[in-house]
């Protein structure tokens, strides 16, 4: 771009302008509207039980198949800056709540495609981002009003159960949804203080294997590391374990500072092979008077140290992963110890009971900890017939597990199957009639909006949408129930407390939130400024 | 203005997608055209593949086991890939059948794209083929016949499995050959899946047929120069440790001479070193040195010196077995003899397979080991014994655990189809149809079979069905003979676990590929960047 100064010199503002592609006002809002309704567009058939997957396939010719919104977003490798956003915003709900990946989407998408008319009259973006705060205020007070609760103790998780299987019923694992929810809800149990309404997930830990099906998906009381013991020899059960964890490898310790050792003298060689056997002895004595009787260390061990080891009855696995370290440091209430001399018994973790275990006719084998003393701890080991399943089945299980510690924090709950939104599209509609001026209009809008959701869910069930949803509106206004929604599993009622259909509160007011915000934060854009062609 | 109402492209350069009917199509294409590829080899009278590795075009693989011909082949379709991924699963949890999942996913993929042609949504499908599935489940389940409580019984079923699985291979001339072998170093395993004490040897010369079993462990390794070639009551040490020169291991540590004297000082005390760890090893009282590493001709001729036989370079896997059966620990420090367990067998020797001169332990402490010797005129047909031999053991290894059978030559999979069919005619709506696919796609498996024997197939397998639905629930496809008859005469019995996997991971990788409409796929990655 070019402009003259007073002396009619030319002077360059934006540098290379023919090398940049630009787009500027309502040209440029249009642009990105129909990138990101184009990336709603693509996810709206993954929403709902009937919903379908998608296959990624990475650079590397890796294959994912997913329903998981976030992560058909993340791999998706987007260059569009806006549709970058929109994976953004997935990733920020997964982030924070863990389901309605799918939905803040579409919803952003479908917030962004209503405010492209209302552009077209002309009505100015910042009064339609005004508009669409005050309508997502109403529809957030809405949810407040028409929410339920639940109630569940450790007892009684029946409740929580369900809500897991709302969250499980759009993925590959269905056919097991009872199985696998109640398994995720009963792990989310085992490491919840519900005084405190926390769940610390880094103590459920989720291990894929490959053979069996979905449904022999186990939970496990204790952890699992697919490691085995250092020695073949070495037993392969432990009881009453005393753990020592190292961070330091099983060799003579490397110093970081360069040098350089000298021998020039018979002596000297002497001297220095014997300070090298001491170091191993003097290891694995410190090991061993600590009282450990499992060790397991981060890095690798030397051969002798290895023999030393086994000599002294002390079973080791190395090269144990860091997160795995840790976990197991929470769990059986070990001091991670960086050096050996640090090592004392007050320092060792305990565990009722260490086995190695095979699975399968290859040679793989994996260390179960179980009993752990101090925090429980659990597993979810999930099997399935190819590694794209159990990828998938790890994904999905995440997602309940977020639902159930979602609910534990906060127990209230809205109905699902697209009836939280069609409520609050109604009470949207009737609260515009109060309102004058152009905010009418955006309001409007974003009740109309929100309605993308059930039409969408009502086409992937093979509905005639438009009717599916009109006729639930119809009936919510009528009856004044706000738990009517879309029956896509065509049980023959479309009261969803009956089918137990149900999303948390919380999750349904963040994607309202994140959705609104997007919408807003890309109206606001009038440039777009982008290099063409070559990089 | 144009430019904006242009379909907005979101991708990266290079990305591509396929939406839709797209997707599907390319989904199916990929995966029907895998199992089509397959499904040659399955049955007895199937046919097998060359491999020619990429690298190297004298280096060919000749096979008819379907995880190794699918983990060879380059595919970029993802349906494929889910496909290849299923049997690779197959092989690693049971052994056997990975032909049959794939081609019975594929016929499955073949019924389904029927379906959708006609308008039934993916997702209904899906739901039928579930019903389906959990019904031949339910139908295996009740046809399965256990024998886990006569041990003879036992002994002459997982023969006759041997003999399935091995008349698929290109072990059929002698399958009662490999059967036996197959069956006794199974039951020596006592109920242990742990197939690495069964050893497997091969050796060009000679037959297929002149294969055996030898007793105890043979170590595919000479003895040191001038050592005695036989040895009883042998005290075994393994080792791990090395023997060639023993660096010390200080880090930043060197030899720093400033007159050769000193360096012919230093090299004496090496060797000394050496010698007295020689010294060290020979006291424990051994009479047999086996080290996982090299031993150079110092420490080699302490031990010849010293009434010690050492065997160098046993590798990884032979040390680990060697331990196994011997009942000795992997040692690499030499100070506490008195802590050590040694390993023991009555008879070390020397001798002669073929051309070649190898170390027989035999009489050891852990009676479970054996080893199978495979003699076949070239490398392909060891190669592809040694896979068709492995199939055998890991499917008779499960089978001991849970001693549960089915018959094979397509009976079974009629008897599923049948009773879908039953419980479809009950069903409404349009599962009803997915049902009878699914139950269709069962029936392709024997009409497989039947059509790679070069038989009518379609005769043959409405025949069977017929005679089934008189209740003659035993019959099958006779492949040899080209007619239908009772298979519980003929003997073909198959393992409950291989069609249980077979069904149960065909429908998962179905139902999976099934509902996929989008397929999206990243620029590949640039190569020779750096």
């Amino acid at each position: 771009m070019l402009r003259f100064d007073s002396s009619g010199k030319p002077f360059i503002i934006i540098r290379d302008q023919d090398q940049k592609e630009r787009l500027t006002g309502s040209e440029a809002r249009k642009a990105n509207i129909l990138a990101a309704m184009t990336v709603a567009n693509l996810m709206k058939t993954s929403i709902g039980p009937l919903g379908m997957d998608k296959i990624l396939v990475d650079q590397d010719g890796e294959v994912t198949a997913t329903n998981d919104g976030a992560t058909i977003l993340k791999n998706m490798q987007v260059e569009n800056p806006i549709a970058k956003l929109l994976v953004e915003l997935s990733q920020g709900q997964d982030d924070e709540i863990g389901d309605g990946t799918t939905s803040v989407v579409v919803l952003a998408g479908a917030l962004l495609e209503e405010s492209l008319s209302l552009l077209e009259k002309g009505i100015h973006p910042s009064k339609i981002s005004e508009g669409y705060e005050k309508a997502c205020d109403i529809a957030v007070k809405h949810l407040l009003t028409i929410c339920d609760k639940i109630e569940f103790d450790k007892e009684n998780y029946e409740s929580l159960v369900l809500s897991a299987k709302t969250s499980l019923g759009s993925k590959i694992v269905n056919q097991y949804t009872d199985k696998i929810a109640k398994i995720s809800v009963e792990a989310v149990l085992a490491v919840a203080d519900l005084e405190r309404k926390d769940v610390r997930f880094d103590l459920i830990k989720l291990e894929g294997k490959t053979g069996g099906t979905l449904g022999d998906t186990e939970l496990i009381d204790g952890i699992i590391i697919p490691k085995n013991f250092s020695h073949p020899q070495m037993p392969k059960q432990i009881k009453n374990a005393k753990i020592a964890i190292l961070t330091c490898p099983f060799e003579p310790p490397k110093p970081k500072t360069g040098h350089k050792l000298d021998i020039d003298s018979v002596k000297k060689y002497k001297e220095l092979l014997e300070i090298e056997q001491n170091y191993f002895k003097e290891m694995t004595d410190l090991v061993k008077k600590s009282g450990a009787t499992l060790v397991l260390c981060q890095w690798g061990f030397d051969d002798e140290a290895n023999h030393l080891l086994l000599q002294k009855k002390l079973p080791a696995v190395r090269w144990v992963s860091g997160t795995d370290i840790e976990l197991i440091a929470i769990a059986t209430g070990a001091r991670i110890v960086p050096r050996f001399s640090e090592l004392t018994e007050k320092k060792l973790g305990k565990a009722g009971m260490v086995i190695e275990k095979s699975i399968g006719t290859t040679d793989e084998k994996m260390i179960v900890i179980e009993k752990c003393s101090n925090t429980k701890t659990v597993t979810i080991l999930v099997k399935g017939g190819n590694k794209m399943v159990v990828e998938e089945g790890k994904r999905s299980i995440h997602d309940a597990l977020c639902v159930t510690r979602n609910l534990i924090k906060d127990n209230r709950i809205v109905y699902g199957g697209g009836a939280a939104e069609i409520s609050c599209s109604v009470a949207l509609n009737k609260a515009s009639k109060e309102i004058t001026g152009i905010e009418q209009y955006s309001i409007r809008a974003f009740s109309q909006a929100l309605l993308s959701v059930p039409i969408a869910l009502a086409s992937n069930s093979g509905l005639n949408s438009l009717e599916a949803v009109s006729e639930i509106q119809l009936q919510q206004l009528e009856d004044k129930k706000p738990f009517l929604g879309i029956d896509c599993l065509s049980k023959g009622t479309s009261n969803m407390k009956e089918q137990n259909v149900f999303d948390t509160l919380r999750g349904k007011i963040q994607e309202f939130l994140l959705a609104t915000q997007m919408a807003k934060m890309i109206l606001k854009i009038d440039d777009i400024i982008r290099p063409t062609g070559q990089y | 203005m144009s430019e904006a109402y242009q379909p907005a492209r979101i991708l990266n350069q290079g990305s591509t997608q396929e939406k839709a009917e797209g997707a599907r199509l390319s989904n199916f294409v990929g995966a029907i055209a895998l199992s089509d590829l397959i499904s040659t080899t399955l049955g007895p009278k199937g046919m097998d593949k060359i491999l020619q590795s990429p690298s190297n075009l004298l280096d060919s693989t000749i096979t008819n086991d379907g995880a190794t011909i699918l983990s060879s082949i380059q595919i970029s379709n993802p349906a494929a890939k889910i496909l290849i991924e299923i049997s690779k699963v197959q092989d690693d949890e049971i052994g056997d059948g990975t032909t049959s999942v794939v081609v019975l996913a594929g016929e499955l993929l073949k019924e389904a794209e029927k379906l959708i042609h006609k308008r039934i949504h993916p997702q209904t499908i899906i739901k039928g083929f579930r019903l389906a599935k959990n019904i031949a489940l339910k139908k295996l389940k009740e046809i399965a016949q256990d024998h886990s409580e006569n041990e003879e019984d036992l002994k002459k079923y997982l023969k006759k499995i041997a003999m399935t699985i091995f008349s698929t291979k290109i072990l059929t001339p002698y399958k009662s050959i490999f059967a036996d072998l197959a069956v006794e170093s199974i039951l020596r395993l006592k109920g242990s899946t742990n197939l690495e004490s069964i050893q497997i040897l091969k050796k060009t010369g000679g037959l297929l047929k002149e294969s055996y079993i030898e007793e105890g462990f043979v170590l595919d390794k000479k003895l040191g120069v001038g050592q005695p070639k036989r040895i009883e009551n042998a005290k075994i040490l393994v080792a791990n440790t090395s023997m060639d020169y023993d660096k010390i291991k200080i880090f930043g540590s060197r030899v720093v001479v400033n007159s050769s004297s000193k360096l012919a000082e230093i090299e004496e005390e090496e060797k000394k070193k050496m010698l007295r760890k020689c010294q060290k090893i020979v006291d424990h009282g051994i009479n047999v040195f086996i080290n996982r590493q090299l031993i150079y001709n110092l420490p080699e001729q302490f031990f010849t010196d010293h009434g010690v036989v050492s065997i160098e370079h046993a590798d990884f896997a032979g040390i680990e077995r060697l331990s196994l059966v011997t009942g000795g620990e992997i040692v690499s420090t030499f100070d506490h003899p008195e802590l050590v367990t040694l390993g023991t067998a009555k008879v070390i020797e020397e001798i002669m397979i073929g051309e070649d001169k190898l170390i027989r332990f035999s009489g050891c402490k852990e009676p479970s080991a054996c080893t199978i010797i495979l003699r076949g005129s070239s490398k392909q047909i060891l190669d592809e014994a040694e896979r068709s031999l492995h199939d055998g053991l890991a499917v008779l290894s499960q089978m001991v655990k849970n001693p549960k059978t089915v018959l094979g030559a397509g009976c079974t999979e009629i008897i599923m189809a049948q009773a879908i069919e039953e419980a479809a005619k009950e069903t409404s709506g349009k599962i009803q149809i997915a049902m009878e696919a699914f139950a269709r796609a069962l029936t392709r498996i024997p009409i497989i079979i039947a059509n790679n024997a070069g038989y009518d197939a379609e005769q043959l397998v409405s025949e069977l069905k017929t005679s089934h639905y008189k209740g003659n629930t035993t019959f099958g496809v006779d492949v040899m003979n080209g007619k239908v008859c009772d298979v519980q005469e003929l003997g073909i019995i198959e393992s409950f676990l291989v069609k249980k996997g077979m069904l149960l991971k065909a429908s998962e990788a179905t139902e999976m590929i099934l509902r996929v409409d989008h397929i999206m796929y990243s620029a590949p990655r640039q190569r020779g960047m750096n």
